[in-house]
């Protein structure tokens, strides 16, 4: 069997009974990725002999010394490309430094192999946004893999990547994971350095992981997390070990069920794998009880009106003066900037920029900005309260599986309800995961879907404690099309 | 029957208001580790965060924080405990990111004043000071980065991003200004307090110190204040006095043949001296202010706490201690105060001898040292005149061993070789005689060869005995102590 089948700890163990050599793992996912990547389109890029080289060189003896970690295109990395999946970083562009996130997985032995694809510059939850490639779901070729992680979820759901890294602003973890089966985990936001994480909002983003188990996931957020001087906005708290807090029962534990996320709408599918879960957990000693929180309704609006605002100045940058996209023959500086930037961004990029300028313009900020900032404080403060009652939230991660191809393309808002459920962990800073928890059958084909767990403000320890027992409970580990 | 009316016209008031960006002197640029330095190859000092690349971000300075918050001590201003900064959004090659990082509502400084000093008036108007001892308020400090600078060539333009994320302070006074005198003096005394303060160095030629001017003119009566015309582009002391009259005559010709002034923007010219316009209101940028989601707002008591203890001495302080202490003239101690290199100078040429006279001191300072480092355009920095070198000539010639032109002359000696007053004094022989038996001889050898003289003083002309002095001095070739040499004459020739 190819080694790119197997999980991370699996692969942990054999390396360190040098049963395998890292490079046996790269040349592995090589053969996967050309065997797959042409119909799944998961990867932008992968470098093997690069990769090779580097392999040979790691130290086997690291907690992830020798794993291949494929890294989301909107995290750089020294000498690769970093394209965010749009034109105007595409051409040219190959990144002079290492984010932090990749600087300490290299110090725990990982190395980073693949750029994946992605939403343009993540904005977006089905990554048909990307200006370079199509992505495809690998459990039904014919649908969207989700985003803005989907080169993320689909390379680790089709085995061509063992784990990979994602960003999530707005459940762009969690809702590939979901839609592709693999387990996504976004950390509390500050745990992870947004250095080198090229910015889409910035309040909101987050970088997490994307694994086939939830135990690998913890593998790596033990080295993913910690505090960062360049990043002003990371914690600087103890980061526990993830992976040996795994395995405890979860008996007795109080999990909340907030009763504004089981609205009409929600596909019966998900509907009945999110009841299955909560039976399952229920069966495992956990307390169940529903939960309030009144203002989730607010969150999708707070959501489109902040992150567009700082989507607007974060990504003023790409004006072509420096580096990406320049258009031929401007004839003067503001022609530069109009031509550059109207060749270089796509439509929903553009759009989220147009939002953005227009509620902090002058005379519109205090009735969408200031307001959507007091909004997100109000969400924030029904999860403390829940959190006074509860040790966790579940609830589903999206309204429903995988879309077919093109179903969204031309219905932006409803796009946007994609993240209903996602996105008030976000507007919160709160960590939230998804794991597989089910199936919806569509045209005789299986499609996952994932229930998400929501944990206090960094107590992922709890969060990964629930989802690990629930996973071994269910059997819904390491799923494959 | 007919009536004359002689049209009077009416009398204009001048409204000015300045906005200061002063370079921070600090080691590191405000939001990265980059070095902040002039001067240096163009594009060697950059990195990511000051470059603007994907994913980079910005880290606060501290020394930049704090050398602000300084300043706003010396300026009287108030710290609010909570500071946070905001993104103002325009596109320009020169702003890597096409966003500055500044602070819009809670600035780290608010209120305050700069007082102006008389010697801080340009030269030609010292003797005319309309507002003596008059204090600018201030509206605001806040802290935001520079931008790269543009390098405009026939058909293209380059850029050196060295500047671009250096620390840049934005001074923003009230429309408390009434002349281009006053906001010379404002420019002159503020730059004083910052370079006392350690925290820029302040020149206008190398761009450290930056000026927008903002003027309106209304007639005399009227309460409200005119448009207001922003000058921008204005690159020398001297050119903010040149541009304000400019601009001041033109908005008056404007309203004296009716016209009607508009918020604009304009461009000082300095070769042609006028004003063009740049843009007006309609154009205004809308920056749209947002709070900075990559940094967190700063809470200010403890960086307060730890500033508080380091203020300087500010000028008027130094001056009216060197009054005080010193015995300086209010004149001397002004300009002795208005440079702190000088300042220091003087107080260590003081220190380098208790019997010294100060006074004496800074009259040497003053006329004679200042006098040749102009002439050589050398700043005190650079000085060849050791502070103790100079308080040892003072007192060498206070003490009377050398006679005051050779003083001077010893002093022109010590500013070309950097020699020592002795070893000059020794080599040119001017160490005085005070060997009273020595002496003696001398007297009564001229005594003994002029028994007419001795006859003169005797009968009654005292003045005669000036004459025995003088043939003394001959003799010794000057070395003689000119005031033993008397006191000996008188006795011998009185006996």
């Amino acid at each position: 069997m190819s080694l790119a089948n197997e999980t991370l700890a699996s692969l942990r163990r054999r390396l360190a009974a040098r049963e395998i050599s890292p490079a046996d793992i790269i040349r592995d996912l090589a053969a996967a990725i050309e065997a797959k990547n042409p119909s799944v389109g998961a990867y932008l890029s992968w470098d093997v002999d690069a990769a090779v080289t580097e392999a040979e060189q790691t130290d086997t003896s690291l907690p992830l010394g020798g794993v291949p970690i494929a890294i989301k295109d909107n995290i750089n990395v020294t000498g690769q490309p970093c394209t965010c999946g749009s034109k105007i970083l595409a051409e040219n562009y190959r990144s002079p430094y290492d984010a932090t996130s990749i600087r300490q997985l290299r110090a725990g032995g990982a190395l980073p192999f693949g750029r994946l694809n992605m939403d343009e510059f993540a904005m977006g939850s089905s990554t048909e946004n990307s200006a370079l490639g199509v992505t495809r779901n690998p459990w039904d070729l014919d649908r969207i893999p989700g985003g803005s992680s989907g080169g993320s979820a689909s390379s680790v759901a089709s085995a061509t990547a063992i784990a990979a890294l994602g960003s999530d602003t707005g459940g762009s973890i969690r809702q590939p994971a979901a839609l592709c089966g693999v387990v996504g985990v976004k950390p509390t936001y500050g745990r992870v350095s947004r250095f080198g994480l090229v910015a889409f909002a910035s309040s909101l983003d987050q970088i997490g992981t994307l694994t086939k188990t939830v135990e690998d996931s913890a593998l790596v957020l033990n080295h993913l997390c910690g505090h960062d001087p360049l990043d002003s906005t990371s914690l600087n708290e103890p980061v526990p070990d993830f992976a040996a807090a795994l395995g405890r029962d979860i008996k007795g534990l109080r999990i909340g069920l907030p009763k504004e996320y089981f609205i009409s709408g929600i596909h019966p599918a998900v509907a009945d794998a999110v009841r299955a879960a909560i039976k399952t957990l229920e069966s495992l000693g956990a307390r169940v009880e529903e939960i309030s929180l009144p203002h989730t309704d607010a969150g999708v609006s707070t959501y489109y009106i902040l992150a567009p605002a700082e989507a607007s100045a974060n990504l003023a940058r790409f004006d072509g003066v420096r580096y990406g996209h320049r258009t031929a023959n401007a004839t003067d500086i503001l022609d530069h900037y109009f031509s550059s930037r109207a060749e270089g961004f796509g439509p929903e990029v553009k759009r989220r920029i147009l939002l953005g300028t227009y509620v902090l313009s002058s005379g519109y900020y205090d009735a969408y900005y200031l307001k959507a900032q007091r909004a997100r404080t109000l969400i924030r403060r029904d999860f403390e309260e829940a959190f006074q009652k509860v040790d966790v939230i579940v609830s589903p991660t999206a309204p429903s599986p995988a879309h077919k191809m093109g179903e969204l393309k031309n219905n932006p808002l409803q796009a946007y309800l994609e993240d209903v459920f996602t996105i008030p962990a976000n507007l919160a800073g709160l960590p939230a995961m998804s794991v597989p928890s089910g199936f919806a059958e569509e045209g005789g084909k299986k499609l996952p879907v994932g229930i998400q767990i929501i944990g206090k403000a960094l107590d992922e320890v709890t969060m990964l404690r629930v989802a690990h027992a629930f996973e071994q409970a269910s059997g819904l580990s390491h799923l494959a099309p | 029957m007919e009536f004359k009316v002689t049209p009077v016209m009416p009398q204009y008031i001048v409204t000015i208001g300045l906005e200061v960006h002063a370079q921070l002197n600090t080691r590191s640029k405000m939001f990265c580790g980059c070095a902040a330095e002039y001067g240096a190859d163009p594009n060697t000092l950059t990195c990511p965060t000051c470059l603007g690349l994907p994913g980079a971000l910005p880290v606060l300075n501290e020394a930049a924080i704090e050398r602000t918050v300084l300043t706003g001590i010396m300026l009287g201003c108030t710290t609010p405990p909570v500071v946070k900064w905001d993104r103002k959004n325009y596109f320009y090659p020169d702003m890597p990111k096409n966003y500055q990082i500044s602070q819009y509502d809670l600035p780290l400084c608010l209120g305050g004043g700069v007082p102006l000093y008389d010697l801080a008036y340009p030269k030609d108007a010292q003797r005319s000071i309309a507002n003596p001892g008059k204090v600018v308020k201030l509206t605001r400090i806040h802290l935001e980065e520079d931008v790269a600078k543009s390098t405009h060539h026939d058909r293209f333009t380059t850029i050196d991003f060295n500047r671009a994320g250096t620390p840049l302070m934005e001074i923003v006074s009230e429309p408390d200004i009434d002349s281009a005198e006053e906001a010379f003096a404002y420019l002159n005394s503020l730059r004083q307090i910052l370079i006392y303060g350690g925290v820029s160095d302040a020149d206008m030629e190398k761009g450290q110190l930056r000026c927008d001017v903002n003027i309106s003119v209304r007639p005399e009566g009227q309460k409200e204040l005119g448009a207001k015309i922003e000058l921008k582009n204005i690159n020398s002391m001297s050119a903010v006095r040149r541009a304000i009259k400019a601009e001041t005559s033109r908005q008056i010709d404007c309203l004296q043949r009716g016209e009607k002034l508009i918020q604009s923007t304009r461009r000082w010219d300095d070769d042609h001296g006028e004003t063009t316009l740049m843009r007006t209101k309609e154009d205004a940028h809308d920056y749209r202010y947002f709070p900075d989601p990559d940094l967190l707002p700063v809470h200010t008591a403890d960086i307060l706490a730890r500033v508080r203890a380091h203020v300087p001495e500010l000028p008027h302080e130094k001056r009216a201690r060197f009054e005080r202490d010193y015995g300086c003239s209010t004149y001397d101690a002004g300009v002795l105060a208005s440079d702190k290199a000088l300042a220091s100078y003087y107080e260590d040429a003081v220190a380098a001898d208790a019997g010294v006279s100060a006074k004496k001191l800074a009259n040497w300072v003053i006329n004679d040292l200042l006098g040749v480092m102009n002439d050589n355009a050398i700043a005190i920095t650079g000085c060849p005149v050791k502070p103790e070198q100079l308080s040892a000539l003072v007192s060498t010639v206070e003490s009377g061993k050398i006679s005051g032109s050779q003083a001077k002359e010893v002093f022109n000696e010590m500013f070309q070789t950097r020699r020592s007053p002795e070893d000059i004094i020794k080599a040119k022989g001017f160490e005085q005689m005070n060997d009273a038996g020595a002496l003696e001889t001398m007297v009564d050898q001229i005594i003994a060869g002029a028994p007419d003289k001795v006859a003169e003083v005797r009968g009654g002309n005292e003045k005669a005995m000036n004459w025995f002095t003088g043939q003394v001095m001959k003799l010794s070739q000057g070395k003689a102590n000119p005031k033993m040499v008397s006191e000996l004459v008188r006795k011998r020739v009185l006996g």
